[in-house]
């Protein structure tokens, strides 16, 4: 169970990394890029569960938002 | 290019314009149209934002009305306020560091019969509590002092000017455009009963704000926009749903991210004051050290021509003064306000730092403003005397 949940939330981290590189306007890029990092970071040592699906479900949702406008 | 100029022109918030590419592609709905499906959805993505705007500040969602802009806030809040109650109170407070807007709208009313106080600012820019209240008078409607400046970024002592007003039953009007989203506000703590807020201050889109009007004690406006009756009766004219959706979101963002921005903004400004101050001696801060937001330093170079100065770093895009003074030559009258000399009054440039500035832009910034100040100081005979231990006021300059 956690291993696939530590799987999942580095495979989201990286898709959100890697789909804010394709800003092509240098502050949303930076933003979003340092924005990411450090959120994940804070977010290391939660340990209970509902709280990491709400905050998986919030990276996902990010992820859409920079999706449509990448 | 580095965008620096980032306390009146900032840049959207992506999420911002996610929340609002509904509002400007399927739904189009018109908000106030009672009888059919576009309409019921538009109106509650509309109902939506009020709330978030509302949440920001503690207010009800009653409370907030949209407008076009802090602008026509103020406006709605000076004039609104001050023509319903004429018949009983014809004065008014303010301060002579409030946004041009707000200064206009009192002149206006002087024309109308009103009488208005524009109460001075100590050197750090912060008014004197003892001087507001001995302004008062039998017929004092309204007083109106903004949170946080938008030239040097002085944070006026709002909770005590709230629980003065309140003590003498006067309205108290606040201009929050520059506070908002940045820092805590709370209506109600505060004793706040008007409060303006504008869109794009808090990376939200342009053309659109709020007032805060209070419902208990109820604060009767006169409308400045007659029509069908929207908000309240207060503000008619169709909401532009996608802008109001916009504002919303930008508050919800913003009161998320306000802990993680002011930390970082606050640790920016420090590194760029630092920098500069470490590097070129005789460089004055505006207003005071510790009672500001951190995001918005003005600093003052002596020896220095501004539009010179402004010109060499027009790349970095700062400015002197604001964008509402910056079309005149004269110098701000809030720097005028605090009692800076004339001559560091001109050589004065405004830095802003929000959430999206990097640490590169800062450095960037430093080193140039750092290596034209100094460019700059060694053409001038002034700085040349400076250095020779003449003091200028002593100069008896000679008509050729």
């Amino acid at each position: 169970m956690a291993a696939s949940s530590r799987a999942q939330v580095l495979r989201l981290y990286r898709a959100l990394l890697r789909e804010s590189q394709r800003f092509s306007a240098y502050n949303y890029r930076t933003y979003a890029i340092r924005r990411i990092r450090d959120a994940f970071r804070e977010n290391k040592n939660v340990a209970d569960p509902a709280k990491i699906e709400e905050l998986l479900n919030k990276a996902k949702a990010n992820l859409e938002v920079i999706h449509r406008q990448v | 290019p580095s965008f620096l100029r980032l306390v009146v022109c900032v840049p959207q918030d992506p999420r911002v314009l996610d929340s609002m590419l509904p509002y400007l592609t399927a739904y189009y709905g018109n908000p106030h149209s009672r009888t059919h499906a576009y309409g019921w959805e538009s109106e509650a993505a509309m109902e939506n934002a009020r709330r978030q705007v509302a949440d920001l500040i503690g207010a009800d969602s009653r409370e907030i009305i949209f407008t076009s802009g802090a602008t026509e806030s103020n406006n709605m809040a000076i004039k609104g306020v001050a023509r319903f109650y004429k018949s009983r109170k014809k004065h008014i407070i303010t301060t002579q560091t409030e946004h041009k807007c707000v200064l206009d709208s009192c002149r206006s009313l002087e024309t109308e019969g009103f009488r208005v106080t524009y109460l001075p600012v100590k050197k750090n820019g912060l008014i004197d509590l003892k001087e507001l209240e001995a302004a008062f008078q039998p017929d004092t409607s309204l007083v109106s002092v903004m949170t946080v400046n938008n030239e040097i970024g002085v944070k006026q002592p709002i909770c005590d000017i709230g629980e003065i007003c309140r003590a003498r039953k006067v309205f108290f009007h606040t201009d929050a455009a520059q506070a908002i989203g940045k820092i805590p506000m709370d209506v109600n703590n505060m004793k706040i009963d008007l409060m303006s807020i504008s869109g794009h201050k808090i990376y939200g889109p342009k053309g659109v704000g709020a007032l805060y009007v209070r419902r208990r004690p109820r604060v009767r406006l006169e409308p400045l926009q007659s029509g069908g009756g929207q908000e309240r009766g207060l503000r008619s004219g169709t909401v532009p749903t996608p802008l109001a959706v916009g504002l919303g979101a930008a508050c919800e963002v913003a009161q998320q991210e306000m802990e993680y921005d002011h930390k970082r903004i606050l640790q920016l400004a420090e590194r760029l004051v630092t920098k500069i101050m470490s590097e070129v001696p005789d460089v004055v801060m505006n207003g005071d050290r510790e009672h500001r937001y951190p995001g918005c330093i003005n600093l003052s170079f002596a020896y220095v021509e501004g539009e010179s100065l402004l010109m060499a770093l027009k790349d970095v895009a700062l400015s002197s003064g604001s964008a509402c003074t910056s079309a005149s030559l004269e110098p701000s009258y809030v720097l005028r306000a605090i009692g800076t000399d004339e001559d560091l009054a001109h050589s004065s440039i405004r830095f802003g730092i929000g959430r999206f500035t990097t640490e590169e832009e800062v450095d960037y910034t430093v080193q140039k403003c750092i290596q034209h100040v100094k460019r700059l100081r060694e053409m001038s005979p002034l700085w040349e005397m400076v250095q020779d231990g003449i003091d200028l006021k002593s100069i008896k300059w000679t008509q050729h």
